[in-house]
């Protein structure tokens, strides 16, 4: 199989595809981390509860209003997580915070189940996105095409508003030296706050996107949560760069170990993570050079 | 203009200043001198609300700073130039100063307000420099930016955190006319410097810190002539 150049490109793909989604849930904790230093654990529970809130709206409504309500209603308990727990946690030390944010995981665990019970929701993809694509000699899912373009656009939005805005510079400025920021004017925790938010509805919006493909559970959180924290450690803290190559590296090789080396699969991840800490142990590409 | 009033501070548990005081005036220079470890970096950082004050006041032309976060102690028109020069590193040159440019466009309302071709005016290096790295400077240039930067804020009242250290004597001297033309224009200036000459000669009033508290008071002409205080406080 492996003389196929189809089977390189189907894996490619597939491989792009977990890439692009472990990319929307990362990019958003590890710039949190970099400019607050604020470890998140609770950052997989806000992609559930993006595809659930995703699951109830296009059941509703249709899947399009869905992929808009969840990142927006995510965000929207971000601002509720922040006013309620984040601030008061933010001079509790990182000890304090993992304890919080671990507990938060359970509790929005719980609450998904009350709400929406322990049955696996599904959801369908309305017609333009179901179906596959003949090209290059493959047939492709059209919807997971669809989640590496969406990956792709928010990595080129971000990498945009990051580099060339205002509110980019101050966010690296931030990220950087967040004392010296402060002394030029800028409030970092209004900065982190914006931030905060944007990363909670990038997780929501992570949520509603896998919502098709893996079936709805209270603990698709926790799975993600693991796959999260590596690509961030590989890549490097507080960076968009380390974000996308973390992930584009987990991706391809969880994907292509998976049917190139089935009995190494499950340890290779962490075999290369084991490898990363040893040799750069900042990770491939840390906000802080 | 800035008056610091029975300042005690430091760092955790360890306290470094023990009921500082002195007082800045509008349109003038004040050299803090001090050895190293008296407590003059402290004292700065302080002022700008990046270490708690534990006791006493800090209050700017009338305004208290005491519980102020250092954003909006940078607001009311402190700029700070710290020891480190604290050049961000993932932002060029251009964008380190426009950090301050773009956000601070005549604070001060006087019309007169600096932009980054007056900045490259005053520093013609760092023309050259604009699009490269932060961190890519040599310290004399990631000097000229971090004054260049603060001066972006267009603040009413300048702060430098030892500006000659580590620097070569021609860039010391460059730093040094820079920062006399700058005096020329009225500029208000608090000045923490180990170069007794550099800080004598730039300043109008002194004072010596040693183990948190000031020890001499006076003007620079005076700490020059007091030789018995520059050994005893200065060791120089």
């Amino acid at each position: 199989m492996t003389s196929d150049p189809g089977f390189w490109i189907l894996q490619g793909l597939n491989a792009l595809q977990l890439s692009m989604l472990l990319f929307l849930l990362s990019v958003g904790l590890t710039v949190i981390f970099g400019l607050m230093h604020f470890v998140n654990l609770a950052h997989g529970a806000l992609y559930a509860l993006g595809a659930y809130v995703a699951a109830s709206v296009a059941a509703a409504v249709g899947y399009w209003p869905a992929l808009i309500a969840a990142p927006l209603a995510v965000a929207l308990v971000g601002v509720v997580l922040y006013g309620g727990l984040i601030k008061r946690m933010r001079k509790a030390g990182p000890m304090s915070q993992v304890l919080v944010t671990f507990g938060l995981i359970f509790a929005m665990l719980d609450l998904t189940r009350i709400i929406w019970g322990d049955f696996a929701l599904g959801i369908d993809v309305p017609q333009i996105l179901s179906g596959r694509a003949a090209f290059l000699g493959i047939e492709y899912p059209i919807y997971r095409l669809f989640i590496i373009a969406l990956g792709g656009l928010a990595f080129v939005a971000l990498t945009l508003v990051l580099s060339r805005t205002q509110i980019g510079a101050m966010i690296r400025a931030g990220v950087d030296n967040d004392e010296m920021a402060a002394c030029l004017g800028i409030n970092v925790e209004k900065l982190f706050f914006i931030v905060f938010c944007v990363g909670c509805g990038l997780a929501g919006l992570a949520g509603a996107i896998a919502a098709p493909l893996l079936s709805v559970t209270p603990d698709m959180g926790l799975q993600i949560l693991i796959p999260t924290l590596i690509v961030i450690v590989i890549g490097g803290l507080g960076s968009l760069q380390g974000a996308i190559a973390g992930s584009l590296i987990y991706g391809f090789v969880q994907t292509f170990g998976a049917v190139l080396a089935p009995q190494l699969a499950s340890v290779l991840i962490y075999a290369l993570l084991a490898a990363v800490l040893v040799i750069k142990p900042a990770g491939l590409f840390p906000a802080k050079g | 203009m800035l008056e610091v009033q029975s300042v005690d501070s430091g760092y955790g548990e360890t306290q470094v200043l023990y009921g500082l005081s002195f007082q800045a005036e509008p349109g003038r220079v004040l050299a803090v001198l001090g050895r190293n470890g008296a407590g003059k970096s402290t004292t700065l950082k302080t002022i700008m609300g990046l270490l708690p004050l534990n006791g006493g006041d800090v209050s700017f032309d009338g305004t208290p700073l005491n519980d102020l976060p250092p954003y909006e102690i940078a607001k009311l028109g402190i700029a700070y130039v710290p020891e480190t020069r604290d050049i961000f590193p993932s932002l060029s040159v251009r964008e380190n100063l426009e950090l301050a440019s773009k956000r601070f466009a005549d604070a001060n309302g006087s019309g007169a307000a600096w932009t980054i071709d007056r900045v490259v005016d005053l520093f013609p290096r760092l023309a050259e420099r604009m699009s490269n790295g932060g961190t890519q400077l040599s310290g004399g240039e990631q000097q000229m930016l971090a004054i260049g930067r603060a001066l972006l804020m267009n603040p009413r009242l300048l702060i430098l955190d030892e500006p000659t250290e580590g620097l070569a004597p021609i860039i010391v001297k460059l730093i040094h006319d820079k920062l006399a033309e700058l005096k020329a224009e009225g500029l208000s200036m608090v000045l923490v410097e180990q170069n007794f000459g550099f800080a004598t000669s730039l300043a109008d009033d002194v004072v010596v810190v040693s183990k948190g508290r000031v020890v001499w008071q006076g003007d620079a002409a005076g700490i020059r002539a007091d030789e018995e205080a520059q050994h005893r406080w200065l060791g120089v």
